[in-house]
Order: C-alpha cells, then structure tokens, then sequence
C-alpha cells in the first residue's frame, strides 16, 4: 500500500505539472494571467470529441486539429481582447475570467455532461509494477510531463524564438530595443499556453471525463501550483506538482479522500504565509509583491 | 480640416460646484438630483412594486452591496475574484447564530457581519502581502476550496445545509433594512472614501512604495480596508440567509462572486454609484432573462468582456460626463 502511494503520488504529480505548465508559461512569459486557462482545457477536450464521435475522424487526426485550433483561439484571444487592456493587471484578469466563464458556462448549457463524453485511451492496457495496478495512459502522462519540461527548456535557451520569450520575459523595454516585437511574443506566448491546456486536456481527460466543471478544477489546480512553486518559474511548477501530488495522493490513503482538495488549500496558505513570493519566485519579487 | 472634440463644463456645474453660492433652485436641484434620485428611487419602489418584483429588488440591493463592497477593496488595490468567500461566511455565521444558539434574527445580523468580516479577514491576512493578479488568484481559490471543507468535515450541516432558519419579522423590515443598509454604505463608504483615510487606501492602490515611503503601515490599512469590505459583505451573505431562511454549500457558489465584479464593471469601477447602477441594471435583466437560463452567466461573461474592452471606464462615469459637461467639435489650430 505504502509503495502504490508512492507510485500513485509521482502519477499524480506528473499529472499536476502537465496541468501547470501551460499557464505557468503563458504568465512567466508575458505577465498575462490567463484565467481562461481552464476553459482552453476543457474546449479542446469538446473539439476532439465532436470531431472524433460526431464527424468520425480519426482519433489523431481529431486531436491534431483541436490543438492547433485552441491555439488560434487563444491568439485571437490575444490579438481582440488582451492586446487593448495589456498592462492592466485587473482588466486582463476580469477579461480572461469571463472569457472563460462564457465558454465553460456555454457547454454547461449545451449539456455536455456525462461519462459518455470521455476521450479514448492511447493505450489500454495496465502493467504490475509491485503489486499496484497501474494503466499506461498514466505512464503516458508521465512521460509527456518529462517530454514537456525538458523540450520547453531546450526551447526557451536554444531557439532563436524562446531566446525571445525569455527576452520579453525579463525586461520588456529592453527588449523591444533589441528588435523583439513584443505584442507579438506575447501573443505567441497566450498561444502557445493554449496549445498546451490542450495538450494536457489530451493526455489527461481520458483517466476521467470532460465537463465544464472540470474546467474549474483544472484552473484551480493549475494556480495553486503556480502559486506554490512561484508564479513563472518552471523549476517551482515541478517541485509544486510534487508536493502537492504527493500530498493528496497521502491524505487520499491514510486519511480520506474528501480531504484531497483542502490539502492545496492548506499548502497555499501556509507557503505563503511563510514565504509570500511562492517557493521558487525570486524573479521580479520586489516589483511583483512587497 | 482636422476637427476635435472639446469638452467644457457646464456653466451651472461651475456657478453649483465651486463656488458654493447657490442662487436659484435649479442650482440646487443641479446638485441634489443625483443625489435624490436613488434615495427616492430605492424608498419609493418597494410601495408600489409587486411582490414578485420586490424580491428582485431585494436581491438588486443585495447584489449592489456586494458590488459595493468588491469596488471598496478594488479601490484599496485588491482585486477580488471571490465575493463568494466574504458572502459565505456571514451566511453561516448567521445561519449558525440562529439556528444552533437560537439568537433572534435581528441579533444574529449584525453580529455575523462582524463575526463574518473577522473570519475573512483573517482566512485573507497571509495573503495581503501579495498584490494585483497575485492576490486574486487566492480569493478565487478559497470560497471554492472551502465548499469542499464543509464537504468533508460536515458540519454545519455538511452538504444538506441548515433549512428552517428563523425569517426576518415582516416583509417591509426585510426589504427596507437591505434598501437602507445600501444607501448607508453608499453614501457613508463613499464619504470614507473621500476622507484622509480613503486617500491612503487610494494611494495605496496607486503606489504601494511610495505609500511605505511616507511611513505608512500598508498591510495595517489593507487589513483594515479588508475588514470593511468583508463585513458588508458578510452582512449581505448574513441577511440573504433569512431571506432563504436556508444556508448550505451555494452560498460559496460563483454567481456571488461574478455578477458583483460585473456589476462594478458595466457601472463604473471607482466609484461606488457605478456598483449600484451596475447592479440595478444587471439584476432585473437576469430576471428577464430567467427563461434562458445557464446562458444567462453566458452573457454576465460576454457583457464583462465587451465593457472591459469598449467602455472601461463604465456607465456611471459616461452618464457622469454627460450631466456635467457638453461636447462640441472644434477645429484643431
């Protein structure tokens, strides 16, 4: 039981981080708050099964069109509505919110609620690892964290366009001198944390089911890992996704499983108790918080 | 030709403003319209509505408060994302109050404002050294993780709720104890916020270094800006308890922390008149619109966007503009 947690609890983590890392990105990058993040998640999941169930595509084709089309969402998102407010903290925050609230609340009227609205699995099959049950689809997801994390690092130290991001990301005014065009990276950037909800939405929706108030939770969680491990840093997103996932795989064992949501709660408050600027936030910490 | 508008104010605005010499009733009247017209307004329509529209005009005052309360913290810097937080508490603590302690409803009111204000206050103190995006990001997150808290532990009546809680004495002391609650904030908080003391928050907002520079204690004042806000909005939660004479796991629900952030938006953030217009005009569209149902928060989002980007400074200051100024096209030189 105590090694199954601990496998349960890695799964767990990946999933988190697979989670975060999308808005994680999108923030750490342009400073946009995407709170549209969730619904970004959830759309995608939506697409890919109408085009999968309803015009009967082929499952990678289905997914290979719905990221790509999260993607331009999230830029038109950016070019129609986050360009004209840009800068202003809570205008970009109330903007995103009811961008995603009016998509999330719209599949909730449209009434795509149900076990029957699920994405297949990759894989299905499940190995023994000891004796705990695992299925490889959580392997899978747990992989593509690894994939994520190091692919992202490769792009942002050794692309001319993630030298870019990084670029925007540490002094905006700096960089335009430079000739980086900084609407435009950030438009990229909204885009690309887009792509990546997406993404997440395909490797992770199949353990469950899509509905619009797993958007919620998938915002939820994604901001309590962020904030833990420190808003922008990709380094506090790992160390966040594993505390966290650990965490609530524990309490879901050896306490209850009610109690796995308050375990982020608790973990939030009493990070930023003690250290208000997350685990991991050095940068930008004076001006971002007192 | 290149043309440009000019605006200039109105001259009974100079004669009625600034020079405090008042001449004529129409100068008087000037100044005092806008002032009448949601006091009349707000104690004259409960007389003459039908009882299904003083319920909407209930939860208009109520939702107003609650607006209200989000534009005091907003001016004081802090973007809330979860009225719902403040809401919520006041409601169980009212709900609690009278339902296990037996406290008699007009008691239990102000109490569990306090009480309610208190607890927010301090589930928010180890977070109000963060700001902007930062601080809205937790409020967001705590209502919703609290109805898990209920969820788990059970208390107060876990997911059921408390049902039966003592009403309020009559129709009339409910709907006008909430109409005059709203006015007293009004204009009371829009006075604080005029003062000395509503300058410091401001500045606050403004520029926090600066604001440290001078010698201030900013959390102190933000604690305290906190308290106000919650409070009221405790008091709303509180009130809207033995309205429903019920309180459960919806009072955490998003609708209360959505429709006052869009209230103070459409309105006019900055203002505190503008979270009341916002309020009145939202409400009873809602209820208009009750026939559609899950679309209606469709379109509280949309309207959210739509304002954010084409009219941010909202409708009050645009009405606002209009009385006091006139427009007129002049030739650039």
């Amino acid at each position: 039981m105590f090694l199954g947690t601990i496998i349960y609890g890695l799964l767990n983590s990946a999933v988190l981080a697979v989670m975060a890392i999308g808005f994680n990105l999108t923030f750490g990058i342009s400073g946009v708050a995407n709170f549209a993040y969730g619904a970004m998640y959830i759309f995608s999941a939506y697409l890919s099964w109408t085009l999968f169930n309803l015009l009967e595509l082929p499952y990678w084709l289905a997914v290979c069109a719905s990221i790509p089309t999260t993607m331009a969402l999230g830029a038109l998102m950016y070019r129609f509505v986050l360009l004209r407010v840009r800068g202003q903290a809570l205008s970009e925050v109330i903007a995103t919110f009811g961008i995603g609230l009016a998509i999330l609340e719209l599949f909730n009227y449209l009434g795509f609620v149900g076990f029957e609205y699920t994405l297949p699995v990759l894989i299905d099959d499940s190995i023994m690892i000891g004796d705990t049950m695992v299925d490889w689809q959580r392997i899978l997801v747990t992989g593509v964290a690894g994939l994520l994390v190091a692919g992202l690092w490769a792009f942002t130290h050794y692309t001319r366009m993630g030298l870019a991001f990084r670029g925007i990301a540490q002094d905006e005014r700096t960089a335009l001198t430079l000739g980086i065009e900084s609407d435009r990276i950030a438009m990229l950037s909204v885009s690309l944390g887009c792509g990546l909800a997406a993404l997440a939405a395909t490797v992770i929706i199949p353990l469950g089911s899509i509905s619009p108030s797993e958007g919620y939770e998938v915002l939820i969680k994604a901001l309590a890992v962020c904030i833990i491990g420190g808003l922008g840093s990709t380094g506090g997103v790992i160390v966040a996704s594993f505390l966290i996932g650990f965490a609530e795989r524990f309490t879901d064992t050896y306490i209850s499983s009610h109690w796995t949501m308050i375990v982020s709660l608790a973990a939030i408050l009493l990070v930023l108790g003690f250290k208000p600027s997350g685990l991991f936030g050095r940068q930008k910490e004076l001006e971002e918080r007192i | 030709m290149e043309r440009r508008k000019e605006r200039i104010d109105r001259g009974i605005k100079v004669r009625a403003g600034d020079v405090f010499a008042l001449c004529s009733w129409r100068e008087m009247l000037y100044l005092l319209a806008p002032r009448l017209i949601p006091v009349l307004g707000f104690l004259l329509l409960p007389l003459i509505l039908d009882n299904y529209w003083q319920k909407v005009l209930l939860s208009v005052a109520a939702f107003a408060l609650l607006a209200i309360s989000w534009d005091i913290l907003a001016q004081s810097g802090m973007i809330s994302l979860g009225q719902a937080l403040f809401f919520g508490l006041g409601a169980y603590c009212s709900g609690v109050l009278t339902h296990v302690f037996g406290w008699p409803p007009l008691l239990a009111l102000p109490v569990a404002a306090l009480l309610g204000g208190l607890l927010s206050t301090l589930c928010l103190l180890p977070v109000l050294r963060l700001r902007g995006v930062y601080f809205s990001m937790v409020t967001l997150i705590i209502p919703l993780m609290l109805v898990r808290v209920v969820e788990a532990t059970k208390i107060f009546g876990g997911t059921e709720g408390l049902s039966g809680i003592a009403p309020l004495p009559s129709k009339w002391i409910e709907l006008y104890l909430i109409v005059g609650a709203l006015l007293a904030a009004l204009f009371g908080f829009r006075r604080m916020l005029d003062s000395d003391y509503g300058l410091v928050l401001k500045a606050i907002k403004d520029n926090d270094r600066s604001v440290i520079n001078a010698g201030i204690n900013i959390y102190w004042f933000k604690a305290q800006a906190l308290f106000i806000a919650s409070s009221l909005a405790a008091l709303t939660g509180a009130f809207m308890t033995h309205v429903y004479m019920f309180v459960g796991m919806p009072v955490f629900a998003l609708d209360y922390s959505i429709l006052p952030i869009a209230a103070a938006v459409v309105g006019g953030p900055g203002t505190l008149a503008g979270a009341t217009v916002g309020a009145v005009i939202l409400v009873p569209l809602s209820e208009v619109l009750r026939g559609i149902g899950g679309l209606r928060i469709v379109f509280y989002g949309l309207f959210l966007v739509v304002f954010i980007v084409a009219l941010p400074e909202g409708i009050f200051h645009y009405i606002q503009r209009k009385y006091h100024q006139f427009e007129r096209w002049v030739e650039v030189q």
